[in-house]
């Protein structure tokens, strides 16, 4: 009887996975090496094309490294951004700091939607940043390059990701011990010594997990770019979605979806590796 | 010197919290602006933008669809995780870290490559792009926030708790419900909190599974790529504040205990 509840009652969670999750993985993963007919239906021909069409073609491979590259920006403003943020709240704050702490919380579950439109609406032509940039007199025309372009959509991904990456950060700076910091100023350390020399390597399991979950957002996010992105700007999800959509060719597209997968899992993979040998420390 | 540090310090992480919150008090702003230009500064106030809202029949039948995406989500992810989570506290698996990884998945992998292996493999499975689709894409992801929730509330309950129900006699039903659940309850609520404002908030699974009825993020990210109508400020303030609220109230239930 026991027996038989332990395995009843996680029956529909493994029924539904395998039906909705692990069975389409799997299949993408088989679509990304068939092809197409003329009509650009998939057929069951076994070839590695969409693959070398990946490594090959400059629209695919470059768009891949450009994309990592914003990544990385997006990554390390995110942090940059965090660290003072986040030090202030777990050393600086005495009053009220669980209210400052769901300041930071509470941007992480909020709508993507409307935080990406806010940025339409200060960096448009007639926006907030161009309308009080010219009532100051520093510009008389409006800055067009702000609205539609990298600049915007790189922008956006780091006020959208940037509670991802507060949140581990700030965890990592509350479980310093304060004896520590102040046993290295008793033996003469400047506070800034301090902070490269002691705070710095407590928080970087922090600093790591959170840079590489804004990386791995950014590399699956196709939304920012179609929002406010200009006419060539193309982030590597957004060839998913076009191949997926108008150009209707599904293996190609799984296969960029694949290549997207492995290396979201390499990264992820690289990243909780490193915070278990730190936890083993 | 060593104000002139501390004033720094706390100067660039009030700038940040400013970076934070400024463009969202731009949109509660310019949703009263009369004008339908978003320029600045604003010369007269009024609702509107509201009143149109409130008009606009597209726009209410995809606030009406995200309420039932969300709510049917929601309780489907209910049925399956409480007894999953129960059961991955209570036993021991062969395979349980492969399980708990694979359980993730759908919040740790990107959204569109989710989005795009359901739209290919659900149609294979006799389910056209629907609502229906929308709904099971939904539940999948929330099952994770759900198991992942309630797992937590159980690793800090006490273990002798149901041990104890035993011993004075219940039968593992009531001791489930009379112990168990009164006590997890609070975690409950808050997964359900966070369950609803997440599926209100998911676009890049639905923007795949979508046929023709659209939920409110779509038909906000539609009315965006259509250009800028300041009735999407007004949405947005409404959407802010119920998720806003919504999301304080279960910080709150999940801190309890």
């Amino acid at each position: 009887m026991k027996k038989a509840n332990k395995y009843i009652l996680l029956a529909p969670l493994l029924l539904w996975l395998f039906l909705f999750l692990v069975l389409p993985y799997c299949f993408i993963l088989t679509q990304s090496v068939l092809t197409t007919d003329d009509f650009g239906k998939v057929i069951y021909h076994f070839n590695l094309d969409s693959y070398i069409k990946i490594f090959t073609n400059p629209l695919y491979y470059e768009t891949l490294t450009r994309t990592f590259i914003y990544a990385i920006i997006v990554a390390l403003a995110c942090i940059l951004l965090s660290l003072p943020l986040a030090y202030f709240i777990a050393f600086k704050v005495q009053k009220h700091k669980s209210f400052y702490y769901t300041l930071i919380v509470l941007p992480f579950w909020m709508s993507y939607i409307v935080r990406a439109y806010a940025w339409k609406i200060i960096l448009g032509e007639q926006g907030i940043f161009n309308s009080s940039l010219m009532n100051l007199g520093i510009i008389d025309k409006p800055l067009r390059f702000v609205l539609y372009s990298d600049f915007s959509v790189i922008l956006c991904l780091i006020y959208i990701f940037l509670p991802f990456v507060c949140i581990p950060i700030y965890t990592s700076f509350e479980q310093i011990s304060k004896s520590l910091v102040e046993a290295s100023k008793d033996l003469g350390a400047n506070s800034w010594k301090t902070f490269w020399k002691v705070i710095f390597p407590l928080i970087l399991p922090g600093v790591i997990s959170g840079g590489t979950l804004a990386l791995v957002l950014t590399l699956g996010d196709f939304l920012a770019a179609s929002l406010l992105g200009g006419p060539n700007t193309l982030f590597i999800s957004n060839i998913v979605q076009n191949l997926f959509g108008t150009s209707n060719d599904k293996p190609l597209g799984s296969a960029v979806g694949v290549v997207l997968l492995v290396l979201v899992f390499l990264l992820l993979e690289f990243s909780s590796r490193y915070e278990k040998k730190h936890e083993t420390q | 010197m060593k104000k002139i540090r501390a004033f720094i310090i706390s100067f660039s992480a009030f700038s940040v919290l400013w970076f934070l919150y400024f463009p969202i008090l731009i949109i509660i702003w310019f949703s009263f602006n009369k004008e339908s230009v978003s320029s600045f500064p604003i010369e007269h106030y009024s609702l509107d933008w509201y009143v149109k809202l409130f008009h606009n029949k597209s726009m209410m039948q995809a606030v009406r669809i995200s309420f039932f995406i969300a709510i049917s989500s929601t309780i489907a992810a209910l049925i399956i995780g409480i007894p999953s989570a129960y059961a991955l506290h209570k036993y021991n698996y062969f395979g349980k870290n492969l399980l708990l990884k694979v359980i993730l998945l759908p919040i740790t992998l990107p959204g569109i490559v989710t989005g795009v292996a359901m739209l290919s493999f659900f149609p294979m499975l006799g389910i056209p792009l629907s609502l229906t689709a929308v709904l099971i894409g939904h539940t999948t992801f929330l099952i994770a926030i759900m198991i992942t929730q309630i797992l937590a509330r159980f690793k800090k309950l006490d273990p002798y708790l149901e041990m104890a129900a035993f011993d004075l006699g219940a039968s593992p039903l009531q001791a489930f419900f009379k112990v168990i659940l009164p006590n997890i309850k609070t975690a409950i609520i808050g997964a359900v909190l966070l369950s609803l404002v997440l599926s209100m908030d998911e676009i890049p699974v639905t923007f795949f599974l979508i046929s023709r009825e659209n939920t409110l993020p779509i038909e906000i990210y539609g009315m965006m790529r259509r250009g800028i109508t300041p009735e999407v400020n007004a949405v947005a303030t409404l959407v802010f504040l119920v998720s806003s609220t919504a999301i304080f109230m279960s910080l709150k239930f999940n801190k309890e205990n």
